[in-house]
């Protein structure tokens, strides 16, 4: 197990510094980043140039990847255009985001393992039909629709919540976001965890424990669901990941001042200190979210903590 | 707001049974109606660090707006330059000026507002070590060129022309003889600073000290500003409310929506999206006034099949050949003005604005267009490839519009195309080094409401927004000549004259005057757009 874990470590090692040098590399491609500054009109000459050596932008890729690096190891993120720190940015903006990813989570688990399990046991009745009906559309509307379409009709016509968010939100505000940030992931881990209980309802080890004259609520739980949840887990611990960086509709839409509006707004004015910065952040935490599968891997089914 | 409470307790409700979460209050109630009602508006981050002579967009010019007041203010209403702490600025020669400040006015710290303030504003703005965007702005003053080299290193910390003489007064020397120069001094990079700036600049940058009607008392970079209320403010433009919280929304969409919804008072940009029901939705609520901004087609005249005198033909025919009226009334529904001159309505024809000054030349006529652009010889390179930014602004639809319009003139599908660029930084570091060989969307927004600023800038030789390289002596001596005017009615005809040059030369096709639009609660009034399409907050007043 102490091998398996070293070698997984050893392994984020290589990732964590292609993956910072494509960003690097991405960012740099689109071209000047000072020019966007000055707005419709050009930046005088003179102060360009000094900006731009103020952000190391003279210097060439290879060197400002080499540089900041190095700054990287000391804590060192740079300065996003506007003057601020990007790790002042990044203390901001983390907290929202991993408290709307914890929504969003709790509801994929909690929602989509019960719908699973419902729908797995009771398979071909009608409910298990009517939830297959309702992941697929759930599945098949991109999220913008149902972000917007949530919040017109829940934030003006009915006025049950904002339509924006605070700008520091408590969790109170951040259900509907979560929820719709959560919805496709949702109804995957609903099909996945039904398909998987499904299959394993008929295997030996059920039959044995039913045999036994086991209650059915411990059949289901501890023989049934822990063989079953596999799948599920991969695919909740990647989609962690997932959430986190692919929050940038739903935080553009609710106004949520988080990790997404953070990259937004770095993309579109070409900050690479910012993006750069923030997608090392998130490499770091998709290489974390599946260390943590991998290991959930050997509690959940010891074959696989001797293999 | 009873039901919605109420539900947010369902909500709650909800909440704890799922995930066993507290709940908080997350009301952030905005205090108090009547004079002391706080207004709550919508607000974009600003893209520099916020000080005077660095913020060079509508975002963080908007809190400098309420911070600081300079020499001269342009009236809200009229764009008219009018003094605000200049007691006087004199000049016998439309080059030596003398500047004498009112006595009483202090920054919100106390400390007092004197001529040492503006000079040394001044000089840290001019700098080049401080990297400040808008250095330009004191090009004109004598010693610039040593303080602020084109390349190189500065040879001097101090502009040689600026002279403080007592505690409230102080002289200007220009490089070059300039009579509307006072009219400038509206812009906030002229702001005068306090000592507390260049004592602790981070801890001034996090919470700005100015003399203003308003002082900040929190700001929260990237999410949002509270200003409240300065109650000793010694201006008599004195604030009518308590204050106002500045929110950013990353999508003008969702302000609009917090707007119809109940939950923000102001938006000072309705989305393109929503003009349909903006009506229907705001009623009388929804302002659409013009503001000093004009879009045009700048053309490449560093690339020489530009530069020639077919060339000129076909850009007149080229702008015959848009059908501005159309466009502005069925893209824009009506928040643009078909151009017909190179400056915008909001100076007013005293201010040098006459409208219909371009002629046929910026009249649809089919006929006459195809004519024009044949005659030329056609367009340069066969083809038209207008160029524009993809990311924000939304201009495909209007580039495409415009080029349908040329397309039916010459009765060619492919006679123009829009050439998309991907961000708006790459954009213009394309423009401004040169790369396009077609001509691209630009856009003028005025930094001061004069003649002169949609003029000079943009079209004199080697002008710092030139960015096509137009150069033509005629309308370089016009506008020397008007500089050195010294009445200024007659300065004004004389860029009159300069324009009429344009016209013929066709540097740059003028297309439309762009509107600043806002909507409003009903929970405040007197709600007006400054000639800037900037909120004049301090009218503002909470029911």
């Amino acid at each position: 197990m102490g091998r398996y874990v070293i070698r997984r470590l050893l392994q984020m090692i290589p990732v964590f510094f292609g993956t910072t040098l494509l960003i690097f590399l991405m960012v740099n491609v689109m071209g000047d980043p000072i020019a966007g500054l000055c707005g419709d009109r050009q930046c005088d000459p003179a102060t360009a140039a000094q900006l731009r050596s103020e952000f190391g932008l003279d210097k060439p890729v290879w060197q400002q990847y080499l540089t900041y690096m190095g700054n990287l190891f000391t804590g060192d993120f740079g300065t996003a255009f506007n003057g601020q720190k990007v790790t002042e940015l990044m203390a901001t903006a983390f907290p929202i985001t991993i408290r709307l990813t914890i929504v969003a989570i709790v509801f994929e688990i909690v929602i989509g393992i019960s719908l699973g399990v419902v729908t797995g046991l009771r398979r071909g009745r009608p409910v298990d039909t009517t939830v297959l009906i309702l992941t697929l559309v759930v599945i098949a509307v991109p999220t913008f629709v149902t972000g917007l379409l949530l919040q017109l009709l829940l934030g003006v016509k009915w006025g049950i919540i904002k339509p924006s968010v605070s700008s520091d939100p408590t969790i109170d505000e951040l259900l509907v976001p979560g929820l719709v940030l959560a919805s496709v992931s949702l109804a995957y881990v609903t099909r996945l965890t039904r398909t998987s209980i499904a299959e394993n309802a008929r295997a030996d080890y059920v039959r044995t424990a039913v045999a036994k004259g086991l209650p059915r609520r411990r059949v289901v739980v501890r023989h049934l669901l822990r063989n079953s949840l596999i799948p599920v887990v991969t695919f909740i611990g990647t989609d962690v990941g997932a959430l986190m960086g692919g929050a940038i509709v739903t935080e553009r839409i609710f106004n949520i001042h988080g990790v997404g509006y953070q990259l937004y707004q770095g993309i579109l004015r070409q900050n690479s200190q910012t993006v750069v910065g923030f997608v090392t952040i998130l490499v770091l935490v998709f290489l974390a979210a599946n260390l943590i599968v991998d290991l959930l891997y050997a509690v959940l089914d010891p074959r696989i903590r001797y293999a | 707001m009873r039901g919605a409470t109420r539900a947010r307790w369902a909500a709650c409700a909800v909440a704890v049974a799922l995930a066993a979460t507290a709940c908080g209050g997350g009301g952030d109630d905005s205090g108090g109606s009547g004079a002391d009602g706080i207004v709550s508006s919508s607000w974009g981050d600003p893209q520099n660090p916020l000080e005077p002579a660095n913020t060079n967009e509508v975002q963080g010019g908007k809190v400098l707006d309420m911070v600081f007041r300079g020499l001269v203010r342009y009236d809200p209403r009229t764009g008219e330059a009018q003094n605000m702490l200049a007691e006087s600025i004199d000049s016998s020669d439309a080059q030596n000026f003398t500047i004498k400040l009112k006595d009483g006015w202090t920054f919100s710290n106390g400390e007092k507002v004197t001529a040492k303030s503006f000079v040394d504003a001044w000089n840290y703005g001019a700098a080049l070590k401080n990297n400040q965007k808008n250095a330009y702005f004191f090009q004109y003053i004598e010693g610039y060129d040593k303080v602020h080299p084109e390349s190189g290193s500065a040879s001097a910390d101090t502009l040689s022309g600026l002279k403080v003489v007592d505690d409230l007064t102080f002289t200007a020397k220009l490089s070059q003889k300039f009579s509307l120069w006072p009219d400038t001094l509206g812009y906030a990079a002229f702001a005068p600073l306090p000592k507390a700036f260049y004592d602790d600049h981070d801890a001034w940058l996090s919470k700005p000290i100015g003399n203003g009607p308003y002082t900040v008392e929190s700001y929260a970079k990237g999410s949002s500003m509270n200003l409240r209320r300065w109650d000793d403010y010694p201006g008599d433009d004195k604030a009518k409310n308590g204050g106002v919280d500045l929110k950013v929304f990353t999508d003008n969409n969702t302000a609009y929506t917090s707007l119809t919804s109940g939950n923000l008072d102001l938006v000072d940009d309705v989305p393109a999206s929503q003009l349909r029901n903006v009506e229907q939705d705001l009623g009388d609520r929804y302002i659409n006034t013009p503001a000093g901004i004009i879009q045009t087609l700048a053309f490449p005249f560093y690339d020489e099949k530009w530069d020639t005198d077919n060339a000129r033909k076909v850009r007149q025919g080229l702008s015959m050949a848009i059908n501005r009226p159309q466009i502005t009334d069925q893209i824009f529904q009506k928040t643009r003005t078909p151009a017909s001159d190179w400056t915008s309505p909001v100076l007013g024809e005293d201010g040098g604005f006459k409208k219909g000054l371009c002629g046929k030349e910026c009249t649809y006529n089919k006929a006459e267009a195809k004519k024009l652009i044949d005659e030329g010889g056609g367009i340069p390179g066969g083809q038209l490839k207008i160029s524009y930014n993809a990311d924000t602004g939304s201009h495909k639809e209007w580039v495409d519009a415009v080029c349908n319009s040329i397309n039916n003139v010459m009765g060619n599908n492919q006679a123009c195309v829009g050439g998309a660029i991907g961000t708006f930084a790459d954009f213009r570091s394309q423009v401004s080094t040169q790369k396009l060989t077609g001509p691209w969307r630009a856009g003028w927004q005025m930094d001061y409401p004069l003649i002169q600023n949609f003029l000079q800038p943009l079209y004199y030789t080697n002008a710092s927004s030139n960015d096509g390289k137009w150069t033509n002596k005629d309308f370089d001596d016009l506008v020397d000549q008007a500089n050195a005017e010294t009445d200024k009615a007659k300065a004004i005809t004389t860029f009159q004259d300069a324009e009429k040059v344009l016209v013929e030369q066709m540097p740059a096709i003028p297309l439309w005057y762009q509107n600043g639009s806002a909507g409003y609660s009903d929970r405040v009034d007197n709600v007006a757009l400054n000639p800037f399409s900037v909120p004049v907050y301090t009218d503002i007043t909470v029911k």
